[in-house]
């Protein structure tokens, strides 16, 4: 529960100054490409055994951080430091390999699992690819074991995805990333899809098999409750940008960035007598295509000081209350 | 919030059942719900999808497509008058002018190829008769109030140039424009992040202080049941299993599913003194074809006995005002 890194030991994962940029339209006969600036020199690690929650509203830049640490989208520049190996400079055979260590759950377990193929064998697949299983049975007996640990049954390979519902799905999705034995698996809003109900129950999962078989998470959600719930630090990202990273205790408890401040006070509690006061944000989240200038927070800030904030981009720093905060006024 | 007192209800559903043919089998989407909504009031209807909740609403305002579906069964009482046996001109007739409908995906719901501004028009010189002039002016006056900003320009743009949220806005004007008694309002802010949420949260609210009208609010986020509504209705398996007022409804949840729906949400404030297991229901939503017999939720139910797999327990009050479909 420490709002820092375990500083003796290197973290399992660091990204450095992760940028991504994609370039839209720019055709033969047209203007200037578009850029949207998805990721924004992003830095953060993962403790070994540890989650790391990234919250955000669409359009953060979330997912696309997530995807950058695979690179099943290529980072345009920066580090990511897996095991002190960096990920950016791999090529395909080393990149295969790294995708042992690094998994990925997705949102949609409708659109992540092929409708042709057998449970078994999309559990499976993996061992083929990384030859893990020698034989048959070999193969047969780590399915179901794989099966039997995400809390579904022996008999359920032979079955295919659209005869299981969405807490099912993705607990084959689950099962499926366990396959190789990774030592960090990014879960992309693994319970967004999901009812509260069975939500809870996927949720008690994750934590389950990272007491059982040591994992890190990057915990990726636009729910901060479940978030919180699950995550031991959480890094709040606007724009492309992290504009904060505490502990998911101390985040909670007193954010120091007022993006944060807004985004905690907007979510609804279940508690009819305490209807908080509310900071409304006015307006919406700008284009990333044309992020504003300084910090992209301050065309909606309720505190902001101009002229500073709209020419001087923060930067993150650890603040007194061992917050990182990239705030001009907060630190 | 027993509606006005002596006055009746506004809105009162007794004995609904919706069914849905399927190649399956019938698909039992609502079965034997009662609900009644007061003037002005505002009812949360919470529940898990397939729960029937939004079946429901689309019953109350006939937009089931039939075939395949079919309200079987049950009266659906609006200001005293039947609209389960009314024609489909005299539908028309409640429809926007009396009951109006948010829902959840507003993409989907505006037609891609109008201008906001003429679609809103649209139904106001439908329903009340203004000419095309006088019905834009109307639209870019009710673009104003959901706070649109520049609406007089707003109103000759398209859906796609709008954002979720402001589609969401544009949704609301429509369903106002013609002064509704009621709104029914299907996760209106599902699709929305958290800070849009809010914000079209709070002109709900604003809304209905300014126009006065009753809100059926459905919705799978207990957290926005709790900020908005008085009282609350909870769902399972196409029945209505606890129904109170919103205080008791989160302080003292009576039905085994609703106990274990507050308590399978993660608090943000409870969480951050004490991490605990988050308490999961096990189990799935039955099917609602071949429902079990009995209490719906008895194969989920920790408490359940062997009574709850033979009957059907009754929506019976516990007090006034808090019912309770449970045995126990």
């Amino acid at each position: 529960m420490d709002a820092k890194a375990p500083a003796t030991a290197e973290p399992l994962l660091r990204v450095e100054g992760l940028t991504k940029n994609f370039v839209i339209g720019g055709g033969l006969f047209s203007r200037a490409p578009d850029v949207v600036h998805a990721v924004d020199n992003v830095s953060f690690t993962i403790g070994h055994a540890e989650t790391l929650g990234l919250v955000g509203e669409s359009g953060s830049g979330k997912s696309t951080t997530g995807r950058c640490v695979l690179r099943l989208i290529e980072p345009t520049s920066g580090k990511i430091l897996f095991q002190n190996i960096d990920v950016v400079r791999l090529n395909s055979g080393a990149l295969r390999s790294l995708r042992r260590d690094i998994q990925i759950i997705f949102q949609d377990p409708f659109a992540s699992l092929n409708p042709r193929m057998t449970v078994g064998s999309i559990i499976g697949e993996a061992l083929t690819i990384h030859d893990l299983a020698r034989t048959r049975r070999e193969f047969s007996e780590r399915v179901v074991e794989l099966l039997e640990t995400v809390g579904l049954q022996a008999d359920h390979m032979r079955r295919y995805p659209h005869e299981f519902s969405g807490g099912q799905r993705q607990r084959i999705g689950i099962a499926r990333a366990l396959a190789v034995e990774p030592k960090l698996i990014i879960c992309d809003e693994p319970v967004s899809a999901l009812d509260v109900s069975i939500q809870a129950q996927v949720i008690n999962l994750l934590e389950d098999l990272q007491q059982k078989f040591g994992l890190a998470y990057l915990f990726i959600a636009h729910d901060l409750s479940v978030v919180e719930h699950i995550s031991r630090r959480v890094a709040v990202m606007y724009l492309g940008r992290i504009v904060e990273i505490a502990s998911a205790r101390d985040l909670y408890a007193s954010p120091r960035h007022p993006y944060t401040e807004a985004l905690l006070s907007a979510v609804p509690v279940t508690d009819p007598g305490k209807r908080r006061q509310r900071i409304v944000l006015q307006g919406e989240v700008p284009s990333p295509m044309n992020p504003p200038t300084g910090c992209h927070f301050h065309t909606r800030c309720p505190i902001r000081k101009l002229p500073l904030c709209s020419e001087v981009v923060p930067e993150l720093k650890q603040t007194s209350s061992g917050h990182m905060v990239a705030c001009h006024l907060r630190s | 919030m027993q509606g006005n007192g002596n006055a009746a209800p506004l809105l009162e559903i007794r004995g609904l059942k919706t069914q849905f043919a399927t190649d399956d089998g019938m698909v039992r989407a609502v079965d034997g719900v009662d609900l009644a909504i007061g003037r002005g009031e505002t009812v949360g209807v919470v529940g898990e999808s397939g729960c029937g909740k939004t079946v429901t609403a689309m019953s109350v305002l006939k937009l089931i497509a039939m075939p395949p579906g079919r309200i079987v069964e049950g009266r659906i009482l609006w200001r005293g008058r039947d609209l389960v046996p009314l024609p489909a001109d005299a539908m028309d007739e409640v429809r926007a002018k009396e009951i109006a409908m948010v829902f959840q995906e507003p993409m989907t719901s505006l037609n891609p190829v109008y201008t906001v501004g003429e679609q809103i028009a649209e139904v106001v010189r439908r329903h009340e008769g203004l000419s095309r002039q006088a019905a834009l002016e109307k639209a870019v006056h009710m673009l104003r109030l959901v706070q649109v900003s520049n609406p007089e320009r707003r109103a000759h743009d398209y859906p796609h140039q709008f954002s979720g949220g402001m589609r969401q806005r544009v949704m609301i004007a429509m369903a106002l424009s013609c002064d509704p008694k009621l709104l029914i309002a299907d996760e209106p802010t599902t699709a929305l992040d958290v800070t849009i949420q809010a914000q079209i949260l709070e002109l709900l609210t604003e809304m209905k202080s300014r126009f006065g009208m009753a809100i059926m609010l459905i919705t799978h986020a207990m957290g926005v049941v709790a900020e908005t509504a008085q009282r609350v209705v909870v769902m399972y398996a196409g029945k209505v299993i606890e129904e109170a007022p919103v205080e008791r409804l989160f302080a003292n949840p009576r039905h085994p599913y609703t106990q274990g729906l507050i308590r399978s949400i993660p608090q943000i404030d409870k969480a951050a003194i004490a991490k605990t297991r988050l308490e999961a229901i096990p189990g799935v939503v039955p099917s609602l074809i071949n429902p079990p017999p009995g209490c719906r939720f008895a194969p989920r139910c920790r408490y359940a006995m062997a009574i709850c797999r033979e009957a059907v327990p009754p929506l019976r009050e516990v007090e006034p005002g808090h019912k309770v479909a449970c045995v126990l």
